[in-house]
């Protein structure tokens, strides 16, 4: 017996085909059967969205789920709500657990949770070096088989060029991606803040945005040594997003990513020592905050990622340069690219394309798109509807977030995995 | 039957590479080669021909086989053979490499044989000496009578070189074997590929002359010659592949990937074998297919016909002084 649900009446938008349009989408054992001018059809659940946005699904290129090793921060069943919550249908996971993500059997692990947890798809990157040391370069063949999408030392930079020279070239040899986090460590080393004038005032020992820029300049230049795949991820600095425009003008395969805090807030949200406004890499000035935003419009910038960081309280209520780095982001992950388009930065097709068929496209995942046939992971909402942001209600277990209070609007309605519907707003 | 009396010519005073060598130099040396493989299979296995000289072997890397086989070789040719190992770390650099040459010089040896743990330190020593010197390996640069003891096994057994397609699989970029072998078979009209991960092979590789592939499913399609090398672990400086289960996973010799091949391919290694990383154990033993034990025999008959060789090139005039 075929399961169908009929969407109807909504503004259907799959920003990879370019489609903005009023129609119906069918949905069959889990599938996209139709979308369009779709007539009434007989013996289908009929779901009427009442002209709301019916996009894919988001994806979601980098969140920590702590789990295995810190379930008191988050798990995958907490984290999995606050993913659909969210709107997001498939996010990938960092390596940064305890025991590390860099054996095959771990990788089975978070395939096995994600199956048993049954809300958003949970996939996992594994380690580009064994325990995320920085030194030897994991079973990349054996664990990308097993499911690891891509290989990263998380927030660790990968110090060592030539380790990183030796993870692209490896990782090339089965054509996989290594993603880097952006940070020269013997220049941020003891940094808690962005450094500048606000950190001088604050005192705080300051991390140069240089730091960004000199690892992002090796990596590319070592990505065009080894012809190796690189992805960078959360991107913060203007010179860094410049030098990565420019690698991109000289076709360099590399590919990167931004969260909404590099575009949604600025270094002046430490203010007075708040320890939720300190991320990793930190907040930058507003000029690098407008580069940020100006790299989303050209094109510069392929993805925004939630960077999703859950921290207890312990973590963070200690003075600022001891406190943890990060902040949860899957459920404000949507409002807050919206107000890109709100603000008119970018087009509703642009802005969802950074989070959807564009991170699906760099991690050469078949998800993020409308298309007939492609799994029906699909999201409802409410472009306009304002709403106020409140940390305690998200659903993440941590509720480490900056943007208690926030006004934004853009309201996740239903979201959708494989034709079901895992998540109903209630208010 | 090696007699040892034919007129040679062999223009060279030493043998430190294959690179340089013409087809013919590297035919004659095979075809002297062959007769010894007769001779070394009679119950008396010794001549005279090298009666008088003396060979020293200066071995400053560790090594068995090579060495054992220059002993025989030397000694079946009726030479008198001495071997010195000299361990690399023990020694300084440059300076000493060269009173070790002096030193030995002072003795008057006909023939040195040198293995080196840095590549060029052969040729640096052939410089100062008044003998002949056969490289026995020098760094990841050159192992000249391995690679004419796998063309002498690869000649015997398929008839010709011309034409072959010969796959050399694993740590390329550590191996002298490797570059020695890749000459040879240039020279002699193989068609030959290096099949490695990226990390185990040298920048630009392919300009010498040789087809690059990554993953042994394409590389070995329809090869003749499958060449597995040993992974260097001794060599490696850092991270080069993650770990033995995986580079056996994708880069060891088993009976799946070598369904690749021609039917009839066979595989060579020049030891010593590291089995179920590299290569698995039954392909190793495997004795249709496998030449391994016959590259050995092969290498002794080898040596012989170098030793021959140098040796008829050599003046006969003691040196002055």
């Amino acid at each position: 017996m075929t399961a169908r649900t009929l969407f109807r009446n909504a503004r259907l938008l799959d920003p990879a085909g370019g489609l903005d349009a009023r129609g119906d989408l069918l949905v069959e054992d889990g599938r996209i059967a139709a979308l369009g001018k779709i007539g009434p059809i007989g013996a289908a659940e009929t779901i009427d969205c009442v002209g709301a946005c019916l996009a894919p699904g988001l994806v979601d290129m980098r969140v920590e789920l702590r789990e295995p090793g810190a379930e008191h921060q988050e798990s995958m069943p907490t984290g999995g709500l606050a993913a659909v919550a969210g709107g997001v249908t498939t996010m990938v996971a960092l390596p940064n657990t305890d025991p590390v993500i860099d054996d095959v059997a771990l990788v089975e692990f978070v395939a096995r949770r994600s199956r048993d947890v049954g809300l958003a798809r949970i996939r996992t990157y594994a380690a580009a070096t064994k325990g995320m040391k920085g030194r030897e370069l994991t079973e990349m063949g054996l664990l990308a088989g097993a499911g690891a999408l891509a290989f990263t030392d998380a927030g660790q930079a990968i110090a060592d060029a030539q380790v990183m020279r030796r993870a692209l070239s490896y990782a090339r040899t089965f054509d996989l991606l290594v993603i880097q986090h952006p940070e020269e460590p013997s220049l941020a080393s003891g940094g808690a803040m962005n450094e500048g004038e606000v950190a001088t005032r604050l005192g705080l020992p300051g991390i140069p945005p240089v730091a960004e820029l000199i690892m992002v300049e090796r990596d590319l230049r070592l990505a065009e040594l080894t012809g190796g795949r690189l992805h960078i991820a959360h991107v913060s600095t203007e010179a860094a997003i410049a030098a990565i425009r420019a690698a991109k003008a000289r076709r360099l395969p590399v590919t990167c990513d931004t969260a909404p805090h590099y575009f949604a807030l600025n270094e002046t949200a430490v203010g007075d020592y708040r320890s939720f406004a300190k991320v990793s890499p930190p907040l930058r000035s507003e000029w690098d905050r407008r580069a940020v935003i100006t790299g989303l419009k050209d094109g510069t910038i392929d993805a925004i990622a939630s960077d999703h960081a859950p921290h207890d309280q312990e973590s963070k209520r200690l003075p600022f340069a001891s406190a943890a780095s990060g902040i949860i982001g899957l459920e404000t992950l949507l409002p807050l690219t919206l107000e890109l388009y709100h603000n008119g930065h970018l087009g509703l097709s642009e802005a969802l394309a950074a989070l959807t068929c564009q991170p699906a496209d760099i991690l050469r995942l078949p998800a993020g798109r409308l298309a007939v046939g492609a799994a029906a992971d699909l999201v409802i909402f409410d472009l306009e509807r304002p709403w106020r942001i409140d940390a305690d209600a998200l659903r993440s277990k941590s509720k480490n977030s900056p943007y208690d209070g926030r006004p934004v609007q853009g309201r996740v309605l239903r979201t959708v995995v494989a034709g079901r519907s895992v998540f109903v707003q209630q208010d | 039957m090696g007699t040892g009396t034919s007129s040679l010519s062999f223009p060279h005073r030493h043998l430190l590479g294959i690179e340089g060598l013409s087809p013919d130099e590297i035919t004659l040396l095979l075809d002297r080669s062959e007769s010894y493989v007769e001779q070394n299979r009679q119950v008396d296995k010794k001549q005279s021909l090298l009666r008088g000289r003396t060979i020293i072997n200066l071995f400053f890397e560790s090594s068995t086989r090579t060495r054992t086989s220059f002993e025989l070789a030397g000694k079946r040719l009726g030479g008198d053979v001495i071997n010195m190992s000299v361990q690399a770390s023990s020694i300084k650099k440059g300076e000493t490499l060269i009173d070790t040459a002096m030193t030995l010089t002072a003795m008057h040896p006909d023939v040195l044989v040198v293995r080196h743990p840095e590549s060029g330190a052969v040729q640096l020593l052939s410089e100062k000496v008044e003998g002949a010197v056969i490289n026995a390996g020098d760094g990841s640069h050159e192992h000249p009578t391995q690679a004419l003891l796998d063309a002498l096994t690869v000649r015997r057994r398929k008839g010709r070189l011309q034409g072959l397609v010969v796959a050399i699989c694993g740590d390329i970029l550590h191996s002298r074997v490797a570059r020695s072998n890749i000459a040879l078979l240039n020279t002699m009209g193989a068609r030959v590929r290096v099949v490695a991960p990226r990390t185990l092979l040298p920048a630009e590789i392919e300009r010498l002359g040789v087809e690059v592939f990554h993953d042994m499913a394409k590389g070995l399609k329809d090869v003749d010659i499958i060449m597995m090398l040993r992974l260097q672990t001794e060599r490696f400086h850092g991270s080069f592949v993650p770990s033995i289960r995986e580079y056996f996973h994708f880069f060891g010799l088993d009976y799946a990937k070598l369904a690749a091949a021609k039917p009839d391919a066979l595989i060579m290694h020049p030891g010593p074998m590291n089995r179920g990383v590299e290569i698995d154990t039954d392909v190793a033993d495997d004795i249709d297919r496998s030449l391994i034990r016959q590259q050995v025999e092969m290498g002794v008959a080898v040596r012989m016909a170098c030793l021959e060789v140098l040796t008829q090139t050599l003046s006969n005039t003691p040196p002055v002084k």
